[in-house]
Parts: C-alpha cells; sequence; structure tokens
C-alpha cells in the first residue's frame, strides 16, 4: 500500500509543481560540476572541438532506466546547442535499446535547432554490449575524434576508470555521475567535477531544461524531507519502545 | 505522430504500472497483459542490440574507409565481429569451439585483463587525487581507503590489531554504510521523477521530441 501511495503523492507534487513552476523559475545552488558542464558546451563550439557524451550501460528495463532516462533528457539539450558545430557531440552507450534511444534523442536535437540535414547517424553509437567492452569503445572515441571534455553520465561501475585514465592521458576534461557506488567513487577520485548521488538527475534543469525538470527536483527535496523525518520519527518510537 | 507515440507509451507504461500494484487473482487480465507487454520489450531489446552491432560496423567501416586515426582497429574489430557472426552462424553458439575460440579463448581473457587494468587505473587514479583536489574532503578519501584496505588485506603477519577488529568494522557499517544507504535513497528519489515525467511523457526520449 506504501509504494502506491508514494507514487500518488510523487504524481500529484510533480503535475501541481510544474504548472507552478513555469510562472515562477526555479532557484538553484551552486554545483560545480554542473556550472563547468554549462561552460564547456559553449567553449567546445568556440575552440572546434567535441563533446563526447557517455550514456553508461544501464538496461531500460530495470531500475537502472532511471539514470539512463536522467542522461537521455540532458544529452537532448546537449544535441540541440552543439548541432551547428564544425565538430558535432558524439553519443555512446552500452545497452542496445539505449544505443536506440539515443539516436532518436540525438536526431530530436538537431531538428529543434532546424538543422535536421546537419545530423550524421554515426554520431550516437552502441560501443558494446557488455561494461568493458563498451568502456572499451568508448575510450577509443575520447582518444580519436578531437574530443575536448568527456561526459559521462549515466549507469557507470567500476569500469568508468577505464574511461577515467584514458581521458587523463589524453588530456580530455571530464565530467562525471553515475547512479553506482562504486562508479561515484570511481569518479569522484578519478575526475575533477563529479556529481555525487542524486545530483546526476539535476543536470537537465541546470542546462536549462523545460519546467518539469525543475519541478522534479523540488518534489525530490519534498519526498527527501519526508523519509528524513520517517526515518528519524522511527528512531524516536523504537528509542521510547512504542514500536 | 508525436501525439501518437506518447499516447501509446503512457498507456502501455501505465498498465505495466499497474500490473505490479494490483492483485493477480483480482485483475488477471492486467497482470497477463504486463506480462506479454514485458516479453515484448525484452524481444525488441533483441533487435536492438542487432541494429546496435550494424551500427558499430557501419561506425567502424567508415572509420577505415576514411583512413581516420585508429582506422587499423576498426578494421580489426569488423573483421572480427564477421568471422564470430560467421562462425557463431555455421556452427551455433553452443558448438564447444565457439565456446572454447571465442569465449573461453578470446572474450573472458580479454575481459580479465580489463578487470586486471581497472586495479592498476584504480591505484593510479587515488594516487592522481590528491594532485587534483588536495582538500580536506580529498584527504579524508585517501585517508579511508588506505584503512579499509588495510584492515581487509591478508597480511603475512596476520590482522593489524585496532585498524582490523575496530575502525575497519566501524567505518564500513557505521559510517560508510549510512552514507551509502542516504546517496542511494536520494538515487533512487531521483530515479522516481524521471520515470514519472517520462510516463506523463514530460520527456520523450522517442518520438523525435
Amino acid at each position: 500500500m506504501t509504494a502506491p501511495l508514494i507514487l500518488v503523492v510523487a504524481a500529484f507534487l510533480l503535475l501541481v509543481i510544474s504548472f507552478w513552476k513555469r510562472k515562477s523559475p526555479a532557484r538553484l545552488r551552486e554545483i560545480p560540476a554542473l556550472t563547468q558542464l554549462a561552460r564547456t558546451l559553449g567553449l567546445s563550439i568556440e575552440d572546434g572541438t567535441r563533446l563526447h557524451i557517455s550514456l553508461g550501460h544501464g538496461s531500460l528495463l530495470d531500475a537502472r532506466g532511471g539514470s539512463a532516462f536522467a542522461a537521455l533528457a540532458m544529452l537532448r539539450i546537449i544535441a540541440e546547442r552543439t548541432s551547428v558545430s564544425d565538430m558535432p557531440s558524439v553519443a555512446s552507450a552500452g545497452d542496445p535499446a539505449l544505443g536506440l534511444l539515443t539516436q532518436d534523442t540525438v536526431q530530436a536535437g538537431y531538428k529543434a535547432a532546424g538543422a535536421d540535414d546537419l545530423y550524421v547517424h554515426t554520431t550516437s553509437r552502441v560501443t558494446g554490449l557488455t561494461p568493458f567492452s563498451y568502456a572499451a569503445g568508448a575510450m577509443h572515441i575520447a582518444s580519436n575524434e578531437n574530443v575536448s571534455t568527456n561526459i559521462l553520465v549515466g549507469h557507470f561501475g567500476p569500469e568508468a576508470a577505464l574511461l577515467v585514465d584514458s581521458a587523463d592521458r589524453d588530456h580530455v576534461n571530464l565530467i562525471g555521475a553515475s547512479d553506482n557506488l562504486t562508479g561515484q567513487a570511481v569518479l569522484y577520485a578519478g575526475s575533477q567535477d563529479a556529481l555525487i548521488g542524486e545530483e546526476l538527475f539535476a543536470a537537465g534543469t541546470y542546462l536549462g531544461a523545460e519546467s518539469s525538470h525543475a519541478a522534479s527536483l523540488t518534489v525530490q527535496d519534498i519526498l527527501r524531507w519526508l523519509v528524513i523525518l520517517a526515518l528519524l520519527g522511527g528512531a524516536a518510537l523504537k528509542f521510547l519502545g512504542v514500536i | 505522430m508525436r501525439v501518437f507515440t506518447a499516447v501509446i507509451a503512457i498507456a502501455f507504461g501505465l498498465l505495466v504500472l499497474l500490473g505490479y500494484f494490483l492483485p493477480p487473482t483480482l485483475f488477471p487480465t492486467v497482470v497477463d497483459l504486463q506480462t506479454v507487454l514485458l516479453n515484448w520489450a525484452v524481444i525488441l531489446t533483441g533487435v536492438a542490440a542487432l541494429v546496435g552491432i550494424f551500427n558499430l560496423i557501419i561506425v567502424h567501416t567508415d572509420k577505415v574507409r576514411r583512413a581516420e586515426k585508429g582506422s587499423v582497429y576498426s578494421a580489426l574489430l569488423v573483421l572480427s565481429m564477421l568471422f564470430t557472426f560467421a562462425a557463431g552462424m555455421l556452427l551455433r553458439p553452443d558448438h564447444v569451439a565457439m565456446q572454447r575460440v571465442v569465449l573461453s579463448g578470446i572474450i573472458l581473457p580479454v575481459e580479465a585483463a580489463l578487470m586486471g587494468l581497472l586495479v592498476v587505473s584504480l591505484l593510479y587514479a587515488a594516487i592522481r587525487l590528491l594532485r587534483r583536489r588536495a582538500d580536506a574532503m580529498g584527504i579524508f578519501f585517501i585517508l579511508t581507503a588506505v584503512v579499509i584496505f588495510l584492515g581487509s588485506a591478508t597480511l603475512p603477519f596476520g590482522d593489524i590489531p585496532v585498524i582490523s577488529t575496530w575502525i575497519r568494522p566501524w567505518v564500513t557499517q557505521v559510517l560508510a554504510l549510512g552514507g551509502a544507504r542516504g546517496i542511494l535513497i536520494g538515487v533512487a528519489l531521483g530515479t522516481l521523477m524521471t520515470g514519472l515525467r517520462v510516463l506523463f511523457a514530460m520527456d520523450r526520449p522517442y518520438g523525435g521530441k
């Protein structure tokens, strides 16, 4: 009963706050990695280099799909902004279904920018179907295709260390976010700009996505406070011997 | 077309979601439909794998044709894929030669080698961390890693008294576990909201929007 209730409350809050956020813009706290990401988009067009967006190997059929969808929302904005560049962004995925959506998303970004004739289907790729083969294929892109920044957003495990190491060797900037704890630890240790925990899901909002993204962050905050209150309340009741 | 795809996605998404919450004894049709839809998704994922492999061949063939940097590796990749595909079609994937040569002889050792490489990469990343983040968090991160490593390692002289018996269990079972749960709750909430945005077609990573 609890799960459907949480779902209904979250859905109701999302719809109401999305409508409200259309009228009042969101006020966001500073997240250095996302500020760097927004700056990188402009810089890559100016200096004629590519961005490589790795969306990880999260399957859309399980819980890891959340980070994959968040990464796709971010990719949509990046594709739109960099579509007119001489060196368009390259996207890679380690899951076949995610690979298909990556192609569709990049193409949609080009269409939205009015540059759909510039879209090249080879800019979105599935580089491997296992975590290590995916990482090995994605390393190759950063090394050989004039990439200035590697953006890893999605589901990454320890294999992210190979991408981090490759980026460091090629002097490529790296911005990383994973929904996996090991992946987060690796990205924290290996990159200057790592996103921790749910910051991954805020990328769309910080890049200027529509109001529903800002609304979902507000709902996350509300739900987080409810979880905190429930945990503290539970601990207090346990301490008092009520439960 | 965009509206049509969104309506289909919302309807199917709601049906699958309902299948998780409605009791199968009272709503057998919904649960059956959920199973059918999930089976379709699995089949489509299999087809997507073929499309992905085809895309990979096109990308690397293009690299070879343009003689781009690293095209030798691209050529090797395409040849290996074609060879494996042909061998799989002729012998079938469960043939002993396929298992021995392709799986045990190439795929598993290569993945194991990458895993071995990972150890070096992680060690190097830890060393570089102090260069990148010479702040309190960076130092704390390294110190924690060293303490856990010392507390977990099998040493010739046995366990290190305080570190193995008190500090490591306390750090892993109290501090790290609490932090990990906090991060996972945040990720779960983010996943929930992203799922709802897709379910309500606010985000449409399909149908060209």
